[in-house]
């Protein structure tokens, strides 16, 4: 079996997360032959209908090295800069693999009523997926889901922890696959 | 696995069997009132029951239990207590009682027939030296013995403060179990009191915030069951639920009844903003009440079904405002720093309690319906989700302690905000919404 090269996956976003500016258009990443170093043959796991040969077409790729999370400032829901550079991938790859349609789940940190956390995870949600959107993905392929408080991913009580739960999680399914 | 509770509370105004009360000696009835904040509670002798010696134990601890409970009340030692009566009715040594400072005297007995027990009490003012209202006797089968002892300390404490009582009521919560990036939730509904739990769910989906209608008859909630938040309605006395929003397109949370149980208003989510809405509880339609570009949640009816209040950030950051049940522009009636949420309108129609968030530290407060008198009653590093004692006296609410093990737990405070005490549960619980009192 052929597995993706996780270095260069994580040098390129090491680059992007250096970006201060809108990022770019990422760059296709550099070609790789599934086959190149399988002696004997390998077995094709990947997805001709969506274009795509090998690991890229799994929501395994699409988590690890696309990146499924944008972070977001304390009662904001407004896509930062790194925000917009992550959700630019995540378009390009959707746009790549049209058989995947997404879920984009919403959530915010803990202090805050459980109401208003829920109403403000569903406009992170949104956010993302109007971004999404208008980067061409087609609108019956991306629904969004609010958490509000109640499915932190970390979970201490301060700042540091708080950052890395006021966000959105986008998850890739293959489409029929159910949501 | 999961029973209905179905209680028959016979209840008899037995005076007229009884001696007539001797004629009043003092001004007016021993009287404590609640909200001048009492800093010395009144001493009641509550000596033990008369009559089958254990279940009369059990109902008199439970008795004992609701009054101090509330703060206002404290019990005289029982090795103080040399006076009891050789048996239920005897006249009262009122002398010996005044001697250990009794203010009041609560005598009883308990007989046990069968499947079925019968109590009989009277309430004395030891000063005035006399008989505080008529005595009463409940029946009620032997499994309901604790509603049979929260009845007898409802009517002790409506007569001894003037209010409405609460005891015999039944709360309905979210148990928390998992870790808390799992969190598995299920709903339950005990007596206020914490005893007598029932689970109304189990750990399958996300449940949250479930609310009474308030012949308690029935809940309302939030559910992840269908992968999305939307809004279920659940019969207690059955356990059957049905969805009562299905559009996975379009979230629905944060849903309560309305006072006659016919509207249930709740918060619904589209492409992202999300509005306040009323929904015909037995027909499903649906239609909007308050719509603005800001996040509206939250809502809560007037006990007349006239008003809502809601949470909103549309000054920029969440405040409480006003709408009439026709719509209309809602007013505002919060003002002081830090972010308000969660307001609940208290069933006495006077009060608003809510959270409030000031810089890092969260409080249960209320605030008179105009927005004035605002009264902190709570602190600590996350108070939430405020209910309502049915007489409008105590609120109930969720204490969120911090870290990575926090746990949510309920508490209970009265409205002068004496008497903050945990609920004696032995596992993490939230969202709490208190029913009625019962018939």
């Amino acid at each position: 079996m052929i597995v993706w090269k996780k270095p260069a996956a994580a040098a390129l976003l090491l680059t992007l997360a250096a970006c201060a500016q809108p990022a770019p258009p990422a760059t296709q990443p550099a070609v790789v032959d599934p086959y190149a170093n399988a002696a004997g043959g390998a077995l094709y796991q990947g997805d001709l209908a969506g274009g795509t040969l090998g690991a890229e077409a799994t929501a395994q790729y699409f988590n690890d090295t696309v990146g499924n999370t944008v972070l977001f400032a304390a009662n904001q829901t407004a896509l930062t800069a790194e925000a917009r550079g992550i959700l630019a991938r995540q378009a390009q790859w959707l746009n790549t693999h049209t058989s995947f349609n997404a879920v984009v789940q919403g959530h915010a940190e803990e202090t805050g009523t459980r109401e208003y956390n829920l109403a403000l995870g569903a406009r992170r949600a949104s956010a993302v997926q109007e971004y999404l959107i208008a980067q061409g993905v087609a609108s019956e392929r991306v629904r969004t889901l609010s958490f509000g408080k109640e499915r932190p991913r970390e979970v201490c009580s301060d700042e540091a922890c708080y950052a890395k739960n006021r966000r959105a999680v986008t998850v890739v399914s293959p489409a029929g696959a159910g949501s | 696995m999961l029973r209905t509770l179905t209680v028959t509370l016979s209840m008899a105004i037995a005076a007229a069997a009884w001696p007539a009360l001797p004629a009043l000696a003092q001004d007016g009835p021993l009287k404590i009132e609640i909200t001048d904040g009492v800093t010395e509670p009144m001493a009641l002798a509550i000596p033990a029951f008369h009559g089958d010696a254990e279940v009369a134990s059990r109902i008199r601890d439970v008795v004992a239990a609701d009054l101090t409970g509330t703060g206002l009340f404290r019990e005289i030692p029982k090795d103080a207590q040399v006076a009891r009566p050789g048996s239920f009715g005897e006249a009262i040594a009122y002398e010996d009682w005044r001697a250990v400072s009794a203010q009041a005297l609560v005598s009883a007995e308990v007989t046990q027939s069968g499947d079925a027990i019968s109590v009989k009490f009277r309430l004395y003012d030891v000063y005035a030296g006399q008989a505080q209202g008529d005595g009463m006797q409940f029946d009620a089968r032997a499994s309901d013995w604790r509603r049979a002892a929260h009845k007898i300390a409802d009517q002790i404490y409506a007569r001894l403060t003037g209010e409405q009582p609460y005891f015999d009521s039944r709360v309905a919560f979210v148990q928390e179990t998992g870790p808390k990036d799992a969190r598995i939730k299920r709903i339950g509904v005990m007596d206020y009191d914490g005893q007598n739990i029932l689970w109304m769910t189990d750990s399958s989906s996300l449940v949250l915030a479930p609310q009474f209608s308030r012949d308690g008859r029935r809940l309302v909630y939030t559910s992840f069951d269908s992968g999305f938040p939307q809004i279920r309605v659940m019969e207690v006395a059955t356990v059957a639920s049905r969805a009562m929003t299905q559009d996975a397109g379009s979230m629905a949370f944060s849903p309560r009844f309305s006072p006659d149980g016919r509207w249930i208003v709740y918060s619904r989510e589209q492409g992202g903003n999300t509005d306040i809405w009323l929904m015909d509880a037995a027909s499903g339609a649906q239609r909007p009440l308050v719509q603005s570009p800001a996040i509206d949640t939250s809502p809560s009816f007037s006990p007349d079904g006239q008003r809502i209040v809601f949470e909103s950030d549309r000054s920029g950051n969440p405040q409480l405002y006003i709408v009439g049940v026709n719509g209309g522009e809602p007013t505002r009636i919060s003002f002081g720093d830090g972010r308000y949420g969660s307001p609940t309108w208290s069933p006495r129609g006077d009060l608003i309690a809510f959270a409030k968030q000031v810089g890092e530290r969260f409080h249960i407060a209320t605030m008179r319906t105009d927005g004035s008198g605002e009264k902190t009653l709570t602190e600590s590093f996350l108070d939430e989700s405020p209910t309502w004692a049915p007489n409008g006296r105590v609120v109930m609410f969720t204490r969120v302690t911090p870290g990575g093990n926090g746990q949510p737990r309920l508490h209970s405070v009265d409205i002068t905000g004496r008497n903050m005490r945990p609920l004696s549960l032995d596992f993490a619980a939230s969202d709490p919404s208190w029913g009625p009192l019962m018939p």
